[in-house]
């Protein structure tokens, strides 16, 4: 049944999308301004690159959180993978690199073999998961029963680098939001993409095998998460099994304030990256406006509250 | 009190990141303007208008909230007596990534000091190495950091099982049986203080530990694991503990009817109670220390001094509260319900212990409150 209602063109609807659109990254542009005034040294190359260079693990993190998203599914255990990520590349990237890769190229596939336990069984993505968000804490424990290892030089150092114009993080931001706009909003696979979220039937009544997109929108986020992992322990130059477990919920959070929906095949990945910088800098802002500690993290709470009622009361629809 | 211990210092050889020669050439200078730098004792360089910046990562229990008001009051006594700037505190929700964002924000605000609680021992060695090659001094105590550009301020945990068994041998003139109640399976704390007391008995061996239970550093689980581990139990001469569980010990023994051990006591108000009335009833004896909460403000001192010019040790130790009987009344009435006995760090006695530490002394005494 189709709802004629869609066909109908209500005035200020466009306006409404592209406000809501926008709004992310309104607030994210309020959030630099505010850090700016408060400290001018943090408009320079060096600031700019010390405030936004923990965002960029986050950024990919949300990137694969989006395309589980997409497919109206939910991934509770990018956080402890991220962690799994970290733990491999410290304590076996600079002894043994081809170890390291084949067991990253192992997880990306169990990350596979998930989609399709989920598809062929018919069970919800939020329990297994959650399932296996205690598979991968418990594996990286194995590797690393406490935090250590050493990320190597080579990583370290190509986290350093400085490119022209913009410091690095910002260059990865656009490279990441230019890639997932092409990826997810451009080319014909995105659309597919989109329409295996939005409307399974359709997608296979036209001759799609579901199940193959959804081993490939999978084994992509287990990509996109495993670098995550790499440039967090390249940040933090070592492992640790519980150094991400919040960029679970920040990353479904990232999605919904970009404006993806739980639905199944709305999203934004412009909007992802910058929800995803805007939660980095929520931080970041608090600490700047020297709030005294006990209010901090009920603030940061209240920041992106307040960001998404903004989104919701500019939209009218629920996200 | 999640202390992290690793035994993996290394250095990393990270290039250094372009801080712009205008930073660089600006530590350099001030290093050029800093006075002779001092030897011994208080060093007096103006640091008025100093400012140094606490990351804690963690400020949900009530340790860490006694931690982080111990530290603001040092600071405003510091503040009005204009030996600092100022010195916020910026608490993290025992996230890693979020500790590492706070710290390169105070990179930015310029602080000229940081000192860290660490979520992690390794995994802020990289925001740390940033500070540093900015010029700043960072100082990382209890919760320490690895990397060795930071200075460490910390507790000799194995000193604490020492102090202990010392006693306890001294007065059973080294024969008895022992009671060992621990902390929390896993925890480094606990098995850094559990180290120091199998250590200390390999000096006596007619000392025998009889049995062993997890008080979880807690009044009641510690009475409930004693309570059922007595009847098995031959007499019981002495319990060594790591505090928070000398007095949930002290109501086992009580209630099973048996005579009552010397029980160590860890400093903890309800702990001192109990001591004060036993030994008006029954003279019984015993002697009481822990680590304390305001080791922030020893933390503080050490980065105060190291900004006026003081030559301070890359780590420095700092002596565990011991509380004798004549002393016990004193912190008692000083120790609010609930609470743990929680000395105030002035800059002379930080200055004294940063003394012993460079000369390999031994620490000095905490004075008792007046």
């Amino acid at each position: 049944m189709l709802d004629p209602a869609a066909f109908v063109h209500r005035p200020g609807s466009v306006r409404a999308e592209h406000l809501s659109a926008a709004l992310p990254a309104f607030a994210l542009a309020v959030m630099l301004g505010i850090i700016f005034w408060i400290q001018p040294r943090a408009l320079s190359y060096f600031g700019i690159n010390l405030l936004l260079n923990l965002s960029v693990p986050l950024i990919l993190a949300a990137m694969a959180q989006m395309l589980i998203i997409s497919l109206g599914d939910i991934d509770l255990s990018i956080g402890s993978f991220v962690g799994f990520v970290t733990c491999v590349v410290a304590v076996f990237l600079a002894s043994a690199p081809l170890l390291a890769a084949a067991i990253l190229l192992a997880a990306i596939g169990v990350y596979a073999g998930t989609a399709m336990l989920i598809f062929y069984r018919s069970l919800p993505s939020i329990v297994v998961t959650l399932g296996m968000s205690f598979v991968w804490l418990g594996l990286s424990l194995l590797i690393l029963p406490s935090p250590g290892g050493l990320a190597p030089d080579w990583l370290t150092g190509l986290l350093d680098a400085k490119p022209p114009l913009l410091p690095l993080p910002v260059w990865i931001a656009v490279l990441a939001a230019a890639c997932g706009h092409w990826a997810v909003m451009r080319s014909s696979y995105g659309v597919v993409l989109r329409g295996a979220g939005a409307n399974p039937k359709a997608v296979a009544r036209s001759g799609w095998s579901l199940v193959r997109v959804r081993v490939v929108v999978y084994a992509a986020a287990g990509c996109l998460a495993v670098l995550a992992g790499i440039v967090l322990s390249a940040i933090t130059t070592s492992g640790d099994p519980n150094v991400a477990p919040a960029y679970t919920l920040l990353s479904i959070g990232a999605v919904i304030l970009g404006g993806g929906s739980f639905t199944g095949g709305i999203i934004s990945p412009v909007g992802v990256v910058i929800g995803a910088m805007t939660f980095s800098l929520a931080a970041s802002l608090l600490s700047f406006l020297q709030l005294p500690p006990v209010w901090q993290t009920g603030a940061q709470g209240a920041i992106l509250f307040l960001v998404l009622a903004g989104r919701v009361l500019v939209q009218g629809r629920k996200p | 009190m999640q202390s992290t211990a690793s035994s993996l210092f290394r250095v990393s050889t990270r290039r250094t990141p372009l801080l712009g020669a205008a930073l660089a050439l600006a530590a350099l200078l001030a290093l050029q303007a800093s006075p002779a730098r001092a030897e011994d004792g208080v060093a007096k360089a103006d640091t008025s208008q100093k400012r140094i910046g606490f990351s804690n990562s963690y400020a949900g229990n009530s340790f860490r909230q006694v931690m982080v008001k111990s530290w603001q009051d040092v600071a405003t006594q510091a503040r009005k007596d204009r030996l600092i700037g100022d010195s916020p505190v910026v608490s993290a929700n025992n996230s890693v990534t979020e500790q590492a964002a706070h710290i390169q924000n105070m990179i930015l605000q310029g602080y000229d000091a940081i000192v860290i609680l660490a979520a992690s021992d390794t995994a802020l060695n990289g925001v740390v190495k940033q500070a540093c090659d900015a010029g700043i001094v960072v100082v990382s105590f209890a919760g320490i950091v690895t990397q060795p550009c930071a200075y460490q301020v910390n507790y000799d945990w194995a000193s604490y099982g020492k102090q202990e068994i010392d006693y306890v041998a001294q007065r059973l003139k080294g024969k008895g049986n022992l009671l060992e109640i621990r902390g929390i399976a896993g925890d480094s704390t606990d098995r850094d203080i559990s180290a120091g007391i199998h250590k200390a008995l390999k000096n006596y061996p007619d000392l025998k530990i009889v049995g062993m239970v997890y008080g979880q550093w807690t009044a009641a689980v510690a009475q409930k694991e004693v309570a059922g581990l007595i009847p098995s139990l031959p007499q019981v001469d002495a319990v060594v503990d790591q505090g928070g569980d000398g007095y949930g010990a002290a109501r086992a023994f009580e209630a099973s009817g048996r005579p009552m051990p010397i029980i160590v006591m860890g400093n903890r108000q309800d702990e001192l109670a109990w001591w004060k009335q036993q030994h008006t009833q029954k003279q019984y004896e015993t002697f009481s220390i822990s680590a304390t909460p305001s080791i922030s403000q020893v933390a503080f001192w050490v980065a105060q001094q190291i900004l006026a010019g003081r030559k301070v040790p890359k780590y420095v130790e700092v002596p565990l509260l011991r509380i004798d009987a004549r002393d016990r009344d004193a912190w008692l009435a000083d120790t609010p319900a609930g609470g743990v006995a929680n000395p105030f760090y002035t800059q002379g006695l930080v200055v004294s212990i940063i003394d012993a530490n460079a000369h390999r002394k031994p620490l000095p005494a905490i004075p008792a409150p007046k």
